[in-house]
């Protein structure tokens, strides 16, 4: 390497950085510039997120606070009915039970409320924003990057912000969840509504739809196979990230994770990584069993 | 509810971003391989003028390629004209805002689709009400609309079933029972049989032709096939390129084909199904001999008839049963046969 810098000109054997003072000077200014913001905005943007807060504790004591029994009871339920399989439904019985005998009842109860307020407000936020990147093909052009950002950014370096605003807490935790899992719910909500078959939307113009009419009666439930693959991605993304979301005071398995990682409790760790991978098997199978369910119609019985 | 005749006014279609800029070139005589070649323009329908009977069933005839379809979706504006008017009960279609333009689609026209274009999550009788329900009529009320015709076309007992559930024939009766429960004056069908097995497809005909003698409607029927569009058309109109090559009743494109193009295609045609006796038989002289054939009569049927009864020659009667006309039997059999100079010219 040396030989060929001897014979080219430093400029370009070195990459001329911009001086360390002007990076410095930047740094300070943006880093102020937001502290200020946060400052003065502070109290206003946790207002805005009270909401939040209050569902967020409202779902958790509940789900805490309820007998065990009730809550397995009715998960069992939901499981039954969702996937109509039993199969499903006794491994959900038998990762619970086993759940509660390791003495992890009240941390996947925690968890379980983290992910479920999560994805209800990735699907709020989700669905919406795809249907708009579907009709508009500037919208797309625009959504599409931020989108590349939101999912290649480590998680880590968004939590800066995140606590910067809110401070440590269930909040940001829940922030920095759904801008992680939101993502895939935008993406598949688009695509499955550009995929919709362009003869049925022709048919729907010729009998005179109006544009929510068409929203409603055919692409939105035929895009359904895919906007269920989303929530089904979602659900998988959240539960990835309550575990680094545990950093910035999340409760739950998350946090126990963290502190076995933190002391190096093998066994400790493991059980509550098993944990989080028996409430995403569950999550995971019930909501594709339902999906699948949706689209008995699409089975070809004639040859 | 009178249906009223369309009218298709000097219509042009060029598809591609500035189409109407290049109206005026193709008016002067611009072909389409040159606007394609020299401005990537395509050119889809030039200079239409149609008129399509009211009540009647009207058959845009050509092979793929040649504007058809672009044609009829001109009729219910799913397509833009570039150029051109298309007229309904004095309106022109081309000039409606969005809400009449949605309006006239809801209660003036109904669509049959080539590849049905049902809604597959929905039962035969949800898609069924489909266009009812667009225009908010009451569900039990348009459910009992529905039925009836679910009926008519022999779906009773499909009721409940989902599109992939039944085979093409079937989908395509969910098309037509879809769309006549809409009650709309005009029923546009494009290429509606053209993915049916033929012996299926004969039978839809069939059911298309019974219900058209109750029902009046002004139907717009698409097809590539000759066999069909003479077996259904009041009138017909041949497209090639984009143009209209002829139009008129079935006898006449068969009797007097106006080009090589449209005569290689009546070549092959059953005339003695299209001809009428009216259109051969000889003033009467004398006295009416043989057996009697009401006007409208094909060639088939009075061959039939005469070699039924042993008789060489026959005479032609009107409604009243008044002789005005008279024919035999080799007259009769050489004009169901293809003109010699028709081959002729096909082969040429």
């Amino acid at each position: 390497m040396a030989s060929i810098c001897s014979v080219l000109p430093e400029l370009l054997c070195k990459f001329p950085a911009i001086d360390e003072g002007m990076i410095r000077l930047a740094r300070k200014t943006i880093d102020d510039g937001f502290k200020g913001f946060v400052r003065s905005y502070g109290d206003a943007i946790d207002t805005v997120v009270q909401p939040l807060q209050w569902f967020l504790n409202y779902l958790e004591s509940l789900f805490v606070s309820s007998p065990w029994i009730v809550i397995l009871a009715l998960m069992v339920a939901i499981v039954y009915f969702g996937s109509r399989n039993i199969g499903i439904t006794i491994g959900t019985a038998v990762s619970m039970i086993f759940i509660g005998l390791v003495g992890l009842w009240n941390d996947t109860m925690i968890t379980l409320a983290m992910v479920t307020v999560c994805t209800l407000i990735s699907i709020l936020i989700g669905i919406p924003i795809g249907i708009l990147m579907a009709r508009s093909e500037r919208v797309q052009a625009v959504v599409n990057p931020i989108l590349d950002v939101m999912q290649t950014m480590p998680s880590f370096v968004y939590l800066i912000p995140v606590v910067m605003i809110f401070g440590i807490g269930k909040v940001p935790g829940l922030i920095a969840v759904v801008i992680y899992a939101v993502p895939p719910m935008i993406r598949l909500t688009n695509l499955g509504i550009r995929l919709v078959d362009k003869e049925v939307l022709e048919a729907a113009d010729a009998f005179g739809s109006s544009t929510w009419q068409k929203l409603k009666n055919v692409q939105m439930p035929l895009a359904l196979p895919t906007i269920m693959a989303g929530i089904n991605q979602t659900i998988m993304m959240s539960l990835a990230m309550v575990v680094v979301a545990s950093m910035i005071g999340v409760g739950g398995l998350g946090k126990n994770v963290l502190q076995a990682i933190a002391n190096q409790f093998f066994t400790v760790g493991f059980l509550n990584g098993f944990a989080l991978v028996g409430i995403a098997i569950i999550f995971d199978r019930t909501s594709q069993a339902f999906g699948k369910r949706l689209q008995k119609h699409s089975e070809v019985i004639h040859g | 509810m009178a249906s009223h005749a369309i009218e298709v006014k000097n219509l042009y279609k060029i598809f591609g971003p500035r189409g109407g800029d290049f109206v005026d070139a193709v008016k002067k005589g611009m072909g389409k391989a040159e606007l394609n070649e020299e401005h990537g323009h395509v050119l889809g329908l030039q200079d239409i003028n149609i008129s399509m009977p009211a009540g009647g069933v009207m058959v845009v005839m050509g092979l793929s390629g040649s504007g058809k379809s672009t044609l009829i979706r001109h009729i219910n504006r799913l397509i833009d004209p570039t150029a051109g008017e298309v007229l309904y009960d004095g309106v022109d279609v081309c000039k409606m805002n969005d809400n009449d333009l949605r309006e006239f689609r809801r209660h003036k026209t109904a669509m049959v689709f080539q590849k049905f274009a049902l809604l597959p999550h929905r039962t035969v009788l949800d898609n069924t009400v489909y266009g009812l329900e667009i225009q908010g009529i009451e569900r039990k009320e348009s459910e009992k609309r529905a039925r009836g015709w679910i009926e008519r076309v022999g779906l009773k007992g499909f009721e409940n079933h989902f599109p992939n559930q039944l085979s093409g024939g079937m989908q395509q009766r969910v098309g037509l029972a879809r769309a006549l429960t809409n009650d709309a004056d005009i029923l546009l069908m494009d290429e509606a049989y053209s993915a049916l097995d033929p012996l299926i497809r004969v039978d839809m005909q069939t059911v298309l032709l019974d219900l058209q003698k109750e029902l009046k409607k002004t139907v717009v029927f698409i097809t590539h096939d000759l066999d069909e569009a003479l077996r259904l058309g009041d009138k017909i109109a041949i497209l090639r390129d984009g143009r209209v090559v002829q139009q008129g009743t079935g006898q006449e494109i068969v009797l007097s084909p106006a080009d090589d193009y449209i005569t290689a295609f009546v070549k092959e045609v059953n005339r003695g199904r299209v001809i009428n006796v009216e259109t051969i038989m000889r003033p009467l002289s004398g006295n009416a001999e043989g057996v009697p054939l009401v006007t409208g009569t094909v060639l088939e049927s009075a061959a039939r008839t005469m070699t039924a009864s042993r008789v060489g020659v026959a005479h032609v009667v009107d409604e009243n049963g008044r002789p005005i006309g008279a024919l035999d039997l080799s007259a009769v059999i050489s004009a169901m046969v293809t003109p010699v100079s028709h081959e002729d010219r096909a082969a040429a």
